[in-house]
């Protein structure tokens, strides 16, 4: 029994009906529903400076013919709203003509609890903890000049409805916490911010005192950043520090690996299928089955189960990243990575948990083989342009190397690369893998979704470093 | 279609009654309701149609000095009931800020202007797709363009603003905008780049060849770049992208930047910031202006300000919370500036290109690199080198970093101001930047 049609005037057999009878004639498509709550609560500046809560519901209803997608979404679930909706898809590909494709996979698969971390732990608690937080921090002393902690906590519940009758569901919980301080020294001042998060309750995160280790970890890094001086700027050899830092793979070939982007032939990627495009000890997978992760799902927003996909095997590129309108134009299967922001937002291709696996050097071995360039340990944002391939991010964290020794710490600098020959650039792959945090999203056409990503340490043998130092 | 204001007014009017019944001492409500129509081809083929129509309440209640809100797209009696109820309880319990508070009752707007800010002409989608084919059309005229998208999205948006002390205004708003999206390849390396249109009213948009062409032009002219030697040069921002040193100013002087100490502009006020030529204005009341508006998102009567005049800083950007920390009144921004400009230069832009043998002309940058607490500015860039006044070949790969501090003192505009965007700046040039590239 589906708890969308609950006090509205259609019950799910007519809602069936509709959908069958709108994409009879499609290629494919559904009708998703989205119920969606929220909260955020945010301490700034000594104060619970915001408490918000959020609920959202509605449905998107989708057909495809071809490669023409036709979109129409509401959060009125009625009846009129929804036989408004179908004659306008109706009316799109009125010249149109395709063939349903019934066939979905199944899954008994849970890659996490159907739990609601908003109402698993108390308002009151969590209050307290945002108290302690700030506490904590400013009792490390006088130099903490700013501290912001917020919790972002989320439960989505989604229906698919496909032609004849074939319904697809999913609980999503969704949590992250996050800690900021502003640390100012002589007149300088300096950000440092962490954060954690999953698909479990909050409490599974912040167990025992572990909240300290964020605030900690926060610290340190705006500590490291006060004794920051100019970073270089020119060509030169980039460290990775493992986790975080592989937003560069994120960027630099996840989104170039994407299916639209490929059919299209707008990724600097949609010739490459086959070749060499990374060092040898390079294999990266997108992977959705992780247990709890942020970027983990049991099912896409088309109902596909999620998979491990490799994309690139000891440097030769293997498979695109598919949701099923890419997959049928392009001849092969959905991989499991149909995702959308939300009920308003049409579904692309897009990667879940990214990641590069372990090679076998240390990370000294990598940073004494440096006489010069810089040691990458933690990242801010960064993006991409697919067709050309350039791709950018920005460290939080960064020291210089010279002669193979960790040198000073750097001011943020944006690092810039090429896509398709970064990884042509790697020389040696770190046996340190490690998995991000949890606070991943990733930004396309628009939409916003939860996202991770993992890698060991790299050596990249060239990267341009944008410092102001010549 | 879109709903009327008694509609909206009816639900903002039930949450301001059911909240204070359940003892909100205060209470702001904002009703909206939009309808929206894309239409998006590629490569001269209809891709994709999508229409949406989006309901939203925001509701923050007050009880004396405790604040909590709540956001829903279901306007049902019954779920705003259950949500009100569930908002109080949170009001209850979250602990007090002395300056929580509705803004001052004298600060409200007292009337509404018509703005122009509405065209009720419908676009019909058939009518959507006889543009977009011309803009397509126009757009792969050219044997080295390999790909194109271009779409166009209908707006249409109707809001009610309302607190318990009476304050209860809203109005319909409209937006057509199409955008170009070309890809141009030669020896196998691709580039990419776009033109767009975006107005309140139909009839003053872009003609859809212009947008297919200029997207068209600009994804040529990019092919072939090179990777230039790390230097210090004079930097030359397109009006694309001189726009975001405004939206940098914006940020660093918001008011819970300065009250928060994490504005590299704290303590600036009345201090030169810029070039004492520079004029910066924020006008809320420009007919049919992108980012026009009768009040603030607090309900707040706005007017124009000048906030840099003579290159000194003159007003921050100031809403009611941060205000009361500053000891400051509401200049009506809280949500942000409006219409905000440089006033014009005094150079052309031949004049600015010719006034140095070598600049880098930047047309676009890439990622978040910009510290509002430090000021450290460090971002990817793609562009063309300028020699003797001319564009002579594109430029890719690199970074352009500096100081805000330093880029805003080292400013010289230009005279081509125009209003495409809500924040507009012309041509601008800034005197050094380290470039970064091979």
């Amino acid at each position: 029994m589906s708890n969308f049609f609950k006090d509205t005037d259609i019950d799910t057999s007519q809602a069936e009906a509709i959908v069958t009878e709108t994409l009879k004639n499609c290629d494919d498509g559904e009708l998703y529903l989205e119920n969606h709550k929220s909260e955020s609560i945010v301490l700034d500046d000594n104060k619970i400076k915001s408490s918000t809560y959020n609920s959202d519901q509605g449905y998107g209803f989708r057909a495809v013919t071809g490669e023409v997608v036709a979109y129409s979404h509401s959060n009125d679930i009625s009846k009129e709203s929804l036989r408004k909706s179908s004659e306008n898809l109706k009316d799109t590909l009125k010249s149109k003509k395709g063939t349903y494709n019934h066939e979905i996979p199944k899954t008994n698969s849970k890659y996490y609890e159907n739990i609601n971390p908003i109402e698993s732990k108390t308002f009151d608690s969590k209050i307290d903890l945002l108290n302690s937080v700030n506490n904590y921090l400013r009792s490390k002393g006088s130099i903490v000049n700013q501290v912001t902690a917020n919790f972002l906590g989320e439960h989505k519940s989604i229906e698919i409805i496909r032609s004849d009758n074939q319904v697809l569901k999913d609980d999503r919980p969704l949590v992250r916490f996050n800690v900021s301080v502003v640390l100012e020294k002589d007149g300088k001042k300096e950000t440092g911010v962490y954060g954690v998060g999953g698909r479990q309750s909050y409490d599974d995160y912040l167990k025992e005192g572990s909240w300290k280790d964020v605030c900690d970890e926060a610290f340190r890094i705006a500590n490291v950043n006060l004794e920051s001086k100019p970073a270089p700027a020119g060509e030169m050899k980039v460290v990775l520090g493992p986790g975080w830092p592989a937003i560069l793979i994120h960027e630099a070939i996840g989104h170039g690996l994407e299916g639209d982007f490929n059919r299209k032939k707008t990724s600097a990627f949609h010739n490459l299928m086959g070749q060499q495009v990374a060092s040898e000890g390079v294999t990266i997978v997108d992977d959705g089955t992780l247990h709890q992760r942020r970027g983990s799902l049991t099912i896409d927003d088309e109902g596909t189960p999620t998979e491990n996909t490799v994309l690139i095997e000891n440097g030769i590129l293997k498979n695109y990243m598919q949701d099923r309108l890419n997959a049928r134009l392009m001849g092969t299967k959905s991989t499991g990575s149909g995702r959308r922001e939300s009920y308003k937002h049409v579904v692309l291709p897009r990667m879940r948990n990214t990641m590069m696996l372990s090679g076998k050097y240390s990370q000294d071995e990598m940073i004494s083989s440096v006489d010069k360039g810089i040691f990458a340990v933690s990242f801010g944002g960064g993006q991409v342009d697919i067709t050309s391939g350039k791709f950018v991010f920005n460290c939080t964290e960064a020291y210089e190397i010279n002669n193979g020794k960790i040198g000073s710490p750097i001011k943020g600098a944006t690092l810039i690369g090429d896509g398709p020959s970064i990884l042509k650039e790697v020389s040696l792959v770190g046996n340190d893998m490690k998995l991000d945090p949890g606070i991943g999203t990733c930004g396309k056409a628009g939409q916003g979704v939860p996202v991770g990503v993992a890698q060991p340490s790299i050596l990249i043998n060239k990267m341009t470093v944008g410092g102001t130092k010549l | 279609m879109i709903k009327d204001q008694e509609f909206l007014k009816d639900i903002a009017s039930y949450c301001i009654e059911n909240s204070k019944k359940l003892g909100a001492t205060d209470v702001g409500v904002k009703v909206i309701h939009s309808v929206s129509e894309n239409v998006s081809f590629r490569n001269k083929k209809l891709d994709e149609s999508n229409r949406a129509d989006s309901f939203a309440v925001n509701l923050t209640t007050y009880i004396e000095k405790k604040k909590s809100s709540i956001n829903s797209s279901d306007l049902s009696k019954s779920n705003l009931e259950k949500l009100i109820e569930r908002c109080i309880d949170a009001t209850k319990i979250t602990p007090s800020d002395e300056n929580n508070s509705l803004p001052d009752k004298d600060l409200m707007s007292k009337e509404i202007r018509d703005l122009n800010l509405y065209d009720e002409t419908h676009y019909s989608n058939d009518k959507k797709i006889e543009f977009l084919k011309k803009v397509e059309e126009t757009a792969s005229t050219d044997e080295k363009i390999v790909n194109t998208e271009a779409g166009f999205t209908e707006n249409k948006n109707n809001f009610i603003l309302a607190n318990s002390n009476g304050f209860l205004s809203g109005y319909k708003t409209s937006n057509f905008s199409s955008s170009c999206v070309a890809v141009s390849k030669i020896n196998g390396a691709m580039e990419r780049d776009y033109e767009f249109s975006s107005t309140r009213f139909l009839q003053d948009m872009m003609k859809p060849e212009e947008i297919g062409k200029i997207a068209a032009d600009k994804a040529i002219k990019k092919l072939g770049p090179k990777k230039i030697k790390s230097e210090k040069i004079g930097v030359i921002f397109d009006k694309r992208i001189s726009k975001g040193i405004l939206s940098t100013l914006a940020s660093a002087i918001s008011a819970s930047a300065i009250a928060r100490g994490t504005s590299f502009l704290k303590d600036q006020i009345n201090s030169e910031v810029f070039p004492n030529s520079i004029n910066i204005i924020d006008d809320p009341k420009i007919e049919k202006g992108l980012g026009s508006q009768n009040f603030d998102s607090e309900g707040v009567e706005t007017n124009s300000l000048k906030l840099v005049e003579n290159g000194i800083l003159k007003n921050y950007l100031i809403d009611t919370y941060y205000g009361k920390k500053l000891n400051l009144k509401s200049n009506g921004r809280s949500g942000g500036t409006t219409n905000l400009y440089f006033e014009n230069g005094t150079l052309s832009f031949e004049d600015l290109l010719n006034s140095e043998k070598k600049f880098l002309y930047i047309t676009e940058t890439i990622g978040h690199g910009g510290n509002i607490i430090t000021g450290d500015y460090s971002v990817g860039a793609s562009g063309f080198m300028v020699e003797d006044g001319e564009l002579t070949y594109p430029v890719s790969e690199i970074t352009i970093a500096g100081n805000f501090k330093e880029i805003f003192k080292n400013i010289t505009l230009a005279n081509d101001l125009e209003m495409k965007y809500s924040t507009n700046a012309p041509t601008l040039l800034i005197n050094q930047m380290t470039v970064a590239g091979k």
